[in-house]
């Protein structure tokens, strides 16, 4: 088992057996699902519209090359500077010779997973850099020392109380149970670093080839300031945002928000489509555009899983998996959480280190189901399942499973089988939730029901014996 | 019609009281039922585990003795979505691709073969107690039954259907699952009886007993108020 298996494994120990976590999730999911659920009934067809937002992903990743060109032509004719980075490493590089070159000492950050997922706050932070999070809940896990919780929900896990005690704490305001009371402390904080910051990172929700713009979707406004206030701009952005036309927006924003969220659109939707102009009045003086790949084109490369590129990061597969709402965001140690984290974290990080996280699965298909684009994300699980055996064959479960088909190919092994148990069976308390107990893990928490004293075969057996 | 009945290893070994009532239902319909004795597990333990040769070695003798079946009706939602959904995946590229897809077509789980197929829904059952349906996922999301057992127990008389919250949500059981990651597995399954308890029913119904058998197992340990009944067993009470 990898160290990264037993971790997982370990949390989720922890994390399943706190009820007041449990509520928390539980309490919060049910209530999305409810205002998602009656969002997206005000769609005239959610599902058609699932299924053409998918052809439309399916267009833009599946045409990825062209898009791409087509992206980053329209952006270079408006004087915004694009950079491709193949890995994470090389994404960080060109981030910071940007900010060394601009002789810049404070950063400020809108949401971006992204960044997240080449650790741009650490490389940045080590590197000498003030960098502040201007989305709330970001704020509140940078200021915890935490990774978000959730790729849409950063905070999700802490309560009012939690997030008064650590404000009081970190920024020496008075306790208060008051939502508005805690965003305004926030926004103080904030305030001030918007103006002070010398550069502003933001990630990107969609890529519009056709016009060469980044459409970011936002519900505080914080990407907005920290886009227009700073003299730089750098947006972080993996090439699978890619949407072919301006057109589609129309569609996907108002999808990512009801799958995101249970809203009919998000309260920000902004456009950027270049540094200043000269006959502009506002707008950062630079732009750059870094095109990150970290593995993404290898997934491309893979027919069989390429659909995983489809995700808009809404998060509504981990809204709906059970797992995900009994083990919480962190449990998973990874960037993206949730089904679409252990579908794609194999991909972007390694199938043997990562594979525990696609075991770690009913396959119960509710992500699937969910899915805005249709993908097919439990078929991926058990797709990563079966190239982590083929890759690295665990020799004891070759063994069992050959040796469970012989007994269930033939009448008598089965038969027999089964008779041993269900004389051994009468033991089994004797040893019954012990490190004897070859059933431990189950009957630790629940009972195995009796073996059946006549099995079906024998009932049938009888009966046409009789007969 | 000749009807082919797939028993899955848990009914034959653990729960063969449902595959009993699945005989007598079929045959008060003017069935013949003929159950294969050599076939004893459809394969997905391995399939499921990343095994797919070894699943394979099971599955290939279920392909083969049911090639010349008319239609092969399945004892349980899960088992139904390995012959008729995962097996098309498992056998892809090899010898006996056409004929999983063929099989595939001929599949049916108990209770959509009565409905879909049968287009039967009254089977003059008697049931005088509250119950709640627990929708397996296998059934529901693979092989797309939601309607079917409610269908029929609206026809059971004396039974009141009374829908929990979490009726959609997996019971924790997922297989290998439950004992791989039986911490998640155990919190999944009380997030299901909880839901289930909320709404005071006597029973727990499902169409997979294989769920009922984690979620009863749980019921037993925590000493919860409800036990679990599968659907052919209130079908077949008069």
């Amino acid at each position: 088992m990898s160290g990264f298996a037993t971790q997982f494994k370990s949390n989720a120990q922890r994390v399943t057996g706190d009820l007041k976590h449990r509520d928390l999730i539980q309490s919060a999911l049910r209530k999305y699902d409810v205002v998602r659920t009656k969002t997206a009934s005000t769609f005239q067809d959610w599902q058609a519209a699932r299924r053409t937002a998918s052809s439309i992903k399916w267009d833009a990743i599946n045409h990825l090359d062209k898009h791409l060109e087509q992206l980053v032509g329209k952006l270079e004719a408006r004087g915004t500077v694009v950079h491709w980075a193949s890995t994470g490493v090389q994404a960080r590089k060109i981030i910071l010779d940007i900010i060394a070159e601009k002789k810049a000492r404070s950063i400020i950050k809108s949401k971006a997973m992204t960044a997240e997922e080449i650790h741009l706050n650490e490389a940045m932070e080590k590197a000498g850099y003030e960098v502040v999070e201007s989305d709330l809940g970001e704020f509140i896990v940078q200021l915890r020392k935490e990774p978000p919780y959730h790729i849409v929900f950063p905070a999700m896990h802490l309560s009012r109380d939690d997030i008064s005690e650590l404000f009081t704490k970190e920024l020496g305001s008075a306790p208060t149970r008051e939502p508005e009371e805690l965003t305004m402390i926030a926004r103080r904080v904030l305030r001030s670093k918007y103006i002070t910051a010398d550069i502003g990172i933001t990630g990107a929700n969609f890529a519009i080839a056709e016009t060469g713009m980044i459409s970011i979707t936002e519900n505080e406004g914080n990407a907005r300031l920290t886009a227009a206030l700073p003299r730089t701009m750098i947006t972080l952005v993996g090439i699978e945002k890619v949407l072919p036309r301006l057109g589609d927006l129309a569609l996907f924003l108002p999808m990512l928000a009801t799958a995101g969220t249970g809203q009919a659109l998000t309260c920000y939707n902004s456009m950027y489509g270049g540094p200043r102009q000269a006959d502009e009045c506002d707008g950062p003086d630079e732009w750059h555009v870094v095109l990150l790949d970290n593995h993404r084109t290898e997934l491309l490369a893979n027919a069989e899983q390429r659909d995983a590129l489809h995700c808009i990061r809404c998060g509504a597969c981990l809204n709906v998996c059970p797992i995900y709402k009994n083990i919480g965001g962190h449990t998973y140690g990874t960037t993206y959480q949730g089904p679409i984290g252990s579908v794609i974290t194999p991909h972007l990080r390694g199938l043997q280190n990562w594979k525990h996280l696609s075991f770690a699965s009913s396959l119960c298909g509710a992500c699937t189901e969910t899915c805005p684009v249709k993908i097919d994300l439990h078929h991926h699980l058990l797709q990563n399942r079966r190239n982590a055996a083929a890759e690295k064959p665990v020799w004891w479960e070759k063994i069992a499973f050959k040796g469970f088909a012989f007994v269930a190919n033939r009448r008598w092994a089965w038969r027999w089988g089964i008779r041993i148990g269900s004389w051994l069976q009468p033991l089994h308390p004797l040893v019954k939730g012990t490190r004897l107990d070859p059933m431990r893990p189950w009957t630790k928490t629940r009972e195995f029901p009796p073996l059946a004293k006549e099995t079906f075969k024998d009932y049938w057996k009888k009966r046409n014996d009789r007969a | 019609m000749n009807v082919t009945l797939f028993i899955p290893c848990f009914i034959d070994s653990i729960y063969p009281r449902v595959g009993i009532s699945m005989v007598r239902i079929l045959e008060k319909l003017g069935h013949r039922v003929e159950v294969p004795m050599e076939l004893n597990c459809c394969g997905q333990p391995g399939f499921n585990s990343g095994c797919w040769a070894e699943a394979r070695l099971v599955a290939e003798k279920v392909v083969a003795r049911l090639r010349n079946a008319e239609v092969v009706v399945i004892a349980s939602g899960s088992c139904g979505a390995m012959l008729k959904v995962f097996y098309k995946e498992l056998f892809a590229g090899t010898p006996l691709e056409a004929d999983a897809k063929v099989l595939s077509t001929k599949c049916y789980e108990f209770s959509d073969f009565l409905v879909s197929k049968l287009g039967v829904t009254d089977l003059g059952a008697r049931f005088p107690h509250k119950v709640t349906f627990h929708d397996g996922c296998h059934g529901l999301r693979e092989l797309g039954i939601k309607q079917p057992p409610r269908q029929l127990l609206a026809k059971v008389q004396g039974l009141e259907l009374v829908e929990m919250s979490e009726a959609e949500t997996c019971c924790g059981f997922g297989g290998t699952f439950a004992a791989k990651f039986p911490m998640i597995s155990t919190a999944m399954g009380e997030v299901k009886c909880a839901s289930a308890c909320d709404t005071k029913a006597d029973y727990i119904v499902s169409n997979d007993a294989s769920c009922l058998m984690h979620i009863q197992g749980l019921i037993d340990r925590q000493g919860k108020p409800i036990r679990t009944i599968s659907l052919a067993e209130v079908l077949a009470s008069e």
